[in-house]
């Protein structure tokens, strides 16, 4: 079994002297704000004790004053590394309370978008763990491909990393032409840099020694620890919420989920590199099948009225008043939602009591959960791994600490 | 391949030898070798990435060695919200400068406490450290970032030598709680 | 299996703990005794294979006689259900750890611990996690505001108040 690394090495006399080592909260290394204060014996890391919230925002007393449609923005900066999966995953949740169901453009338009953010984000990902353990190269490359795609959402939003993109029951406006030549665009263009930083990496004898066996977590402990997303499946569990609880139609694509065995370092980079072909081909497929029809959903008291309509129809000025000042009734009820973040199971839990805001809004962050068991991982390695699990883990500062 | 080599500061030249102040001339090598600290938290941070990728490149503009220990650097780069625990943090990376120092607030957070007017983040760092240059944006767009870092070489370039050792100065980082450069007398 | 089936072996083994049980949006609730909770925890992750605990977090009713309330998300992957579990608690709340049941709740719990207050008995550190050590107050209640009390660079003028 893999995880005889993870278990503590016993000090011989117990009089040993350890070090502590103090890693951040500013460190270089820990890209974002993370302190782990290390005890170290030499160079190996014996023990580790988190302290997490240094960016703590406040989202969820934030969205219990703010009315629907402003709780988006906030979305946006909990995994600002995949902005519009949160986005449509917290539409999602809404179209859920107010029981509607999107059309299938409105879905596959979704789904572009959203495998697009997966793709960008296991970007930076994947290329950290590439400059972590040495090789730059990678990441200038790749993040030239995360351009193309931060183009595609300036096309369709109007903003490249905080998108705030669509909006409840559909989009603000149809994909322009311009769009789908630079979608395309990025289909022909990425499959050849990922393969390039894929032959860079993959096989690469100094990325393999460093990164296999390398803070492995077994597939039990993973699950009780609240493990979900590529870091569940790299330890070989197949969980992934667009197949097991499909939403937005993801249950008319045919993509397979890649899974891993060890659950380490190395089969967390590839089961990311993995998903990105596997996203390409939903975007392929999702491309190629997308229906006509509307990209928002007829109904006026939820979906902001058009603004032309809104200078000159006294009804849809009245929907846009009621809308934007938050008036537009929300039934109350009990909700609970969840989408495939690029890290992990991103949950909304809803407690809607009919007024203007949620009475409570609880968001699941994937990798607060999960990261608590980064001291476990580490344990046993040296301190260069230590680093290196951690940017595989793809731990998001903004989302950690919401 | 060609070169772009800055222009010289105003002076008198002849044959052999340049006259100019000191002063330019200082102001001129800094402002165009820059170390940047990033003290990225959130989201602006990973604009700061893209900034620093390939496609943008702010190594163009002599920032091609990014600082992460705060002794070497020249300009803190403070991206993202700061909440109340991260302030004396900042505060003390600050401290650790050496002087002549500069700070670039990105991002709404960073300047004002941006949309997050919540108990828990500070509202703008210029509660903690003195601020040069501030970035809009939510996140800022790379190009904004790069005019941000331009507005600093340009207060680089004209900064009078005796700044740092001016009262205001000292009364500046008086007023932020930072024991400031010792009165040196052949200044007055 | 399917939630009736859980229903059901709960009552079975755990007569009169679940008062209350109901559905909504395709996700079944049920109320339970916050004496149970350890137990019923236990029973759910080893007999019935809910090996997953999604989500715990707190919820505020200051206008009901039992103000507090903690949430519990559970997941049975090989059967893929879901369902939530609530335990209501007093103005002074307390309930008994799940941490060492499930990992993951250790800092879910102390989360919750941090914005309600609530006191979950027998977790091995409930510290603060989020907020500054020296925050006074609990700031998710109802009753605290949302702004910081202490700015005092906000002239109301200037906000419409």
């Amino acid at each position: 079994m893999s995880n005889e690394k993870t278990t503590i090495i016993q000090p011989e006399d117990t009089d040993k002297q350890y070090n502590t080592l103090n890693l951040g909260p500013t460190h270089p290394a820990t890209h974002g704000i993370f302190q782990n204060i290390l005890k170290m014996d030499g160079e190996t890391v014996m023990d580790a004790e988190q302290t997490i919230g240094y960016i703590h925002r406040a989202f969820e007393k934030l969205a219990e004053h703010r009315p629907y449609y402003q709780v988006t923005p906030l979305t946006d900066r909990l995994n600002y590394c995949s902005a519009p999966i949160n986005n449509f995953g917290w539409y999602l949740t809404v179209e859920k309370l107010l029981g509607l169901t999107t059309s299938k453009r409105i879905d596959y338009m979704r789904v572009i978008i959203m495998e697009l953010a997966r793709i960008t984000d296991h970007i930076i990902c994947n290329s950290v763990v590439g400059v972590d353990s040495g090789a730059l190269t990678g990441f200038t490359y790749l993040f030239q491909m995360r351009e193309l795609v931060y183009e595609i959402y300036e096309e369709i939003s109007g903003a490249r990393l905080t998108t705030n993109m669509g909006r409840i029951g559909g989009f603000e406006r149809d994909f322009s032409k311009i769009a789908y030549k630079k979608i395309n665009e990025f289909l022909k263009k990425f499959p050849k840099v990922l393969l390039q930083f894929e032959n860079l990496l993959m096989r690469n004898r100094i990325f393999m020694d460093r990164t296999i066996q390398v803070g492995s977590i077994a597939p039990d402990r993973a699950l009780n620890y609240g493990f979900t997303g590529p870091n569940l499946r790299a330890a070989g569990v197949d969980f992934d919420i667009r197949v097991s609880d499909p939403y937005c139609s993801y249950q008319d694509f045919e993509f397979d989920i890649p899974v891993g065995t060890q659950g380490d370092t190395y089969d967390r980079f590839c089961v990311r590199d993995a998903e990105m072909w596997e996203s390409l081909k939903i975007i392929k497929q999702a491309l190629e099948n997308i229906p006509e029809g509307k990209y928002y959903m007829d109904e006026p008291g939820i979906y902001l009225p058009p603004k032309d309509k809104v200078y000159s129809q006294m009804e849809a000025l009245i929907w846009h008043f009621k809308i934007v000042m938050g008036e537009a009734g929300y039934p109350p009820g009990e909700l609970y939602h969840s989408v495939e973040g690029a890290n992990g199971e991103l949950g909304f839990y809803l407690i809607s009591d009919g007024g203007r805001t949620p009475y409570r809004l609880h968001f699941r962050r994937p990798c607060f959960i999960y990261y608590q068991a980064f001291p476990e991982m580490i344990k046993g390695g040296v301190l260069s791994d230590a680093i290196l699990t951690m940017s595989s883990m793809n731990v998001i500062a903004g989302e950690l600490d919401a | 391949m060609s070169y772009k080599i800055v222009d010289p500061p105003a002076g008198y030249s002849s044959p052999g030898i340049f006259a100019s102040s000191f002063e330019k001339i200082i102001g001129l090598a800094r402002s165009n070798s820059v170390w940047p600290l990033p003290f990225a938290t959130s989201c602006c941070g990973i604009e700061f990435m893209a900034t620093m990728g390939s496609h943008y490149d702010l190594a163009r503009f002599g920032s091609e060695r990014l600082s992460f220990s705060p002794r070497q650097a020249d300009l803190l780069m403070v991206m993202g919200t700061i909440a109340k625990k991260m302030g004396p943090i900042v505060h003390q990376v600050y401290e650790q400068m050496a002087e002549p120092r500069w700070v670039i607030a990105v991002g709404a957070c960073a300047s004002s406490g941006g949309i997050f007017d919540t108990y828990s983040v500070l509202q703008g760092i210029d509660e903690v450290v003195p601020v040069d240059v501030y970035v809009p944006g939510c996140p800022p767009r790379p190009e904004q970032i790069i005019e941000g870092f331009m507005k600093i070489q340009e207060l680089v370039k004209n900064e009078p030598l005796r700044r740092r050792y001016s009262p205001e100065y000292r009364d500046l980082l008086i007023k932020y709680g930072i024991n400031a450069i010792p009165k040196k007398e052949h200044h007055k | 299996m399917d939630y009736a089936f859980v229903l059901s072996q709960l009552n079975e083994v755990f007569p009169m703990a679940i008062k209350e049980s109901f559905g909504s949006y395709g996700c079944e609730t049920m109320v339970v005794e916050k004496e149970k909770i350890r137990d019923i925890a236990l029973h759910l992750r080893d007999k019935l294979g809910f090996v997953f605990l999604t989500d715990l977090c707190g919820v505020h009713y200051p206008d009901s006689d039992l103000p507090f309330a903690v949430v519990y998300h559970f997941h049975n992957l090989e059967a893929s259900l879901r369902f939530r579990l609530k335990v209501f608690l007093t103005a002074e709340p307390f309930v008994e750890t799940l941490s060492d049941i499930y990992l993951a709740a250790n800092w879910m719990e102390r989360e919750t611990f941090d914005f309600y207050g609530i006191d979950f008995q027998g977790h091995p550190n409930l510290i603060r996690i989020l907020n500054v050590e020296y925050l006074d107050y609990f700031p998710m209640r109802k009753e605290y505001p949302l702004e910081d009390p202490t700015r005092a660079d906000k002239d109301d003028r200037f906000f419409g108040r």
